[in-house]
């Protein structure tokens, strides 16, 4: 009774919105922002400008007391939001009201303790009743991850995504790659978060080196936050994850009113290089 | 008399993924799963080499000063006026308390593994200076990250840690105590693992830190058993008593007597100012079943899943969750689990020193104030063995404050002004 048996090609959202992007013979775009930063109320518009920028998947970021995953910029971004009143409840029930009307997949990326806290049956079903595409849980490798939370999401049809990294052996990538659903992801840096100057010049050949063994879509993140990085990673990933300057860029402006049209103009582009 | 059914020992053993029954686990980012597999195969391949433990031995002997001295304390039994009360003397090894057992080891196998960095947390400082001295005394290099409440209030183990070629990081995030410092190292080590070990000073954590911890502390509890057959003609006491932190020194201290069906195994956590959360650090009192650096255990948290702030007078007990195996001992009615508060060991701790001229460490003050409530109602040739685990002399700042806070009426300090205080206001760090 392995747990690795082999999946499907993406099914779902997920699948479709990589599908799409595959067919117009280019990379995804997957914008990541914590949900209640700077405020519960803000979050909306900010994910309306995510799409209207040109995302192809949305990653919301669960606001965590304690997250050993986040370089300083997603840190702060987190205390804000839990400041502000975000936990986990707060993040499904914007992801219920919004979700259809934003029109593109939602991927939760959180720590495993308040999707634990919940408990993963309760979770799996309110994720899959908000409607919540997928889930990443940082913390949480397949060798857990399939004991405990797998099942229940699987169940309910909510994708799991799981991490891919440079340190990932031949035998942790298969596992990762027969546990996700949707894409996997690879992170481009063995780091916490944050942005960076460079992209690690064996990266290429990393992502290629997963590609070879999985089926789904390799989304590639970390260290990404300029044009010309996203253009560099779209050669070689089917999807582009930037996180920490957008991240940024609402906690510089989270005073201004025209904080949504400002990230709109942002997320245009870093998605100018994949539609050349 | 038997108080207990012990577990069957390959019960007591965690399996392949470092499960506790369903405590325990490795819940780490996927960066850190191959370094983490890569540490428990280094283990495993060297407590079983001869070479490497007979190196650890002959410095826990020659450089840390063990075996320690089991002292039976007869002023204090006299005092209470009950049970036979030993003290297992941790607070005489090098540095100054139980951690170089564990720290000593893990620098020597990360030297053995070729690394050439280490970085700990720290919460007392206590492990963060043991390291440190490890470090030194193996030529590697050594960050130690601590929280900037904890660097205020243990600032002459900082001072210490510098002396010993150690760089001291200060975290400012959160609650600026043990648990932050445990949060950035783990960060820190996620870029560094590939020459960087990361000294966990107690048995929680990703497997294999809570086995391997536990192992390096285990001569507390085999130790005691041999000195308490020849000082009190028993090897089993009625009661052992460990505060609990994380766990690591009541761990090394229980692990002897896990099979001892006789002996009854008190752990004492941190009651702090009170029974509300945010006040405390009683885990088994006041805590849930969570996910935290690396383990699922108990964890002091809201109903978000959001870990919240704890408090104890003490810094090294000072933290949200406890070791996994704990969590199974107790489960299985292995462990006792109670809790002392900050007035109660601030109380201990001058009892211990007035009765019998040892200042224990703030946190060990906490297992002493447990004995302090038992021993009184136990036979005189009943058996309470403690684990003195630190000495007290980091403490004696806090102590002063926390007296001089208190008023009068306070032993010894009344007079001192009210300057100081247990809170992070007017810190001077």
């Amino acid at each position: 009774m392995s747990p690795l048996r082999k999946r499907p090609a993406p099914r779902g959202a997920i699948g479709a919105a990589f599908s799409r992007c595959s067919q117009g013979k280019r990379s995804a775009f997957i914008p990541f922002l914590v949900a209640g930063d700077p405020s519960l109320e803000a979050t909306p518009d900010l994910l309306r400008a995510l799409v209207a920028g040109g995302a192809d998947v949305i990653e919301l970021g669960v606001a965590f007391s304690d997250p050993i995953a986040d370089g300083p910029t997603i840190q702060r971004a987190s205390h804000r939001a839990l400041v502000a009143g975000s936990s986990l409840s707060a993040v499904l029930g914007i992801v219920e009201r919004h979700r259809e009307e934003l029109g593109v997949p939602i991927v939760l990326f959180t720590y495993y303790n308040p999707v634990h806290a919940r408990g993963v049956e309760v979770f799996a079903a309110q994720a899959a009743d908000s409607g919540v595409d997928g889930v990443l849980c940082v913390d949480l490798p397949p060798d857990e991850g399939l004991l405990e939370l797998q099942p229940a999401l699987e169940e309910r049809g909510v994708d799991s995504i799981y991490l891919i990294a440079a340190t990932s052996t031949r035998e942790r990538i298969d596992r990762a790659a027969a546990s996700s659903n949707g894409f996997v992801y690879y992170t481009a840096r063995s780091d916490v978060t944050g942005e960076r100057d460079d992209l690690i010049p064996t990266l290429a050949r990393e992502v290629r080196r997963v590609r070879r063994r999985v089926r789904l879509p390799v989304a590639v993140g970390f260290g990404i936050s300029t044009p010309e990085q996203v253009g560099e990673v779209a050669r070689v990933a089917h999807g582009v994850v930037v996180g920490s300057s957008l991240v940024r860029l609402v906690e510089e402006n989270a005073a201004e009113a025209d904080l949504a049209a400002r990230l709109e103009r942002r997320v245009g582009e870093l998605t100018a290089p994949l539609l050349r | 008399m038997k108080v207990r059914t012990p577990l069957a020992a390959d019960a007591l053993a965690p399996d392949e993924g470092g499960r506790y029954g369903v405590y325990g686990g490795r819940y780490a980012p996927e960066t850190l799963m191959a370094p983490l597999e890569e540490l428990s195969r280094a283990y495993d391949r060297l407590r079983r080499k001869r070479s490497f433990t007979r190196r650890l031995r002959h410095l826990l002997e020659h450089y840390v000063g063990r075996p320690t001295p089991l002292y039976f304390a007869e002023r204090l039994t006299e005092q209470l006026g009950g049970a036979r009360i030993y003290l297992k003397r941790e607070d005489l090894l090098h540095t100054g308390a139980h951690k170089i057992n564990n720290a000593l080891g893990q620098v020597l196998l990360a030297r053995e593994m070729g690394k050439t960095r280490i970085i700990a947390e720290t919460g007392a400082g206590q492990h963060g200076v043991a390291t440190a001295t490890a470090a030194a005394l193996l030529g590697l290099d050594c960050v130690v990250y601590m929280g900037e409440e904890d660097m205020r209030r243990q600032r002459l183990n900082v001072y210490r840690m510098q002396l010993l070629g150690a760089e001291v990081v200060a975290v400012d995030a959160g609650s600026q105590t043990l648990k932050d410092a445990i949060n950035e190292a783990f960060r820190d080590w996620v870029a560094s693992f590939a020459d960087t070990h990361y000294v966990l000073g107690t048995v929680t954590g990703p497997e294999p830190y809570p086995r391997m911890v536990r192992q390096f502390h285990s001569v507390i509890g085999a130790e005691a058993r041999r000195q308490l057959r020849r000082l009190a003609g028993t090897a089993d006491p009625d009661v052992a008593v460990a505060c609990v932190g994380g766990g690591s020194n009541a761990m090394g201290l229980f692990s002897a007597f896990l099979d001892r069906p006789d002996v009854l195994l008190v752990g004492v956590e941190a009651g702090g100012r009170g029974p509300d959360l945010g006040d405390h650090a009683a885990r088994f009192a006041g805590g849930t079943l969570g996910v935290l650096h690396g383990a699922r255990t108990l964890v002091l948290q809201d109903e978000e899943g959001q870990v919240v702030g704890t408090h104890s007078v003490s810094a090294g007990l000072d933290y949200p969750a406890v070791g996994p195996e704990h969590v199974f001992l107790h489960e299985h009615g292995q462990i006792e689990f109670t809790s002392a508060t900050d007035q109660e060991a601030i109380d201990a701790f001058h009892l211990l020193s007035a009765t019998e001229g040892i200042l224990p460490a703030l946190e060990s003050a906490h297992a002493i104030a447990e004995v302090e409530r038992r021993a009184p109602g136990m036979d005189g040739d009943q058996v309470i063995l403690v684990n003195l685990s630190g000495r007290g002399d980091k403490d004696v700042e806090s102590v002063l404050e926390y007296d001089a806070a208190s008023g009068p009426g306070a032993p010894t300090f009344s007079s001192a002004s009210g300057s100081g205080s247990g809170s992070a206001e007017g810190d001077d760090r």
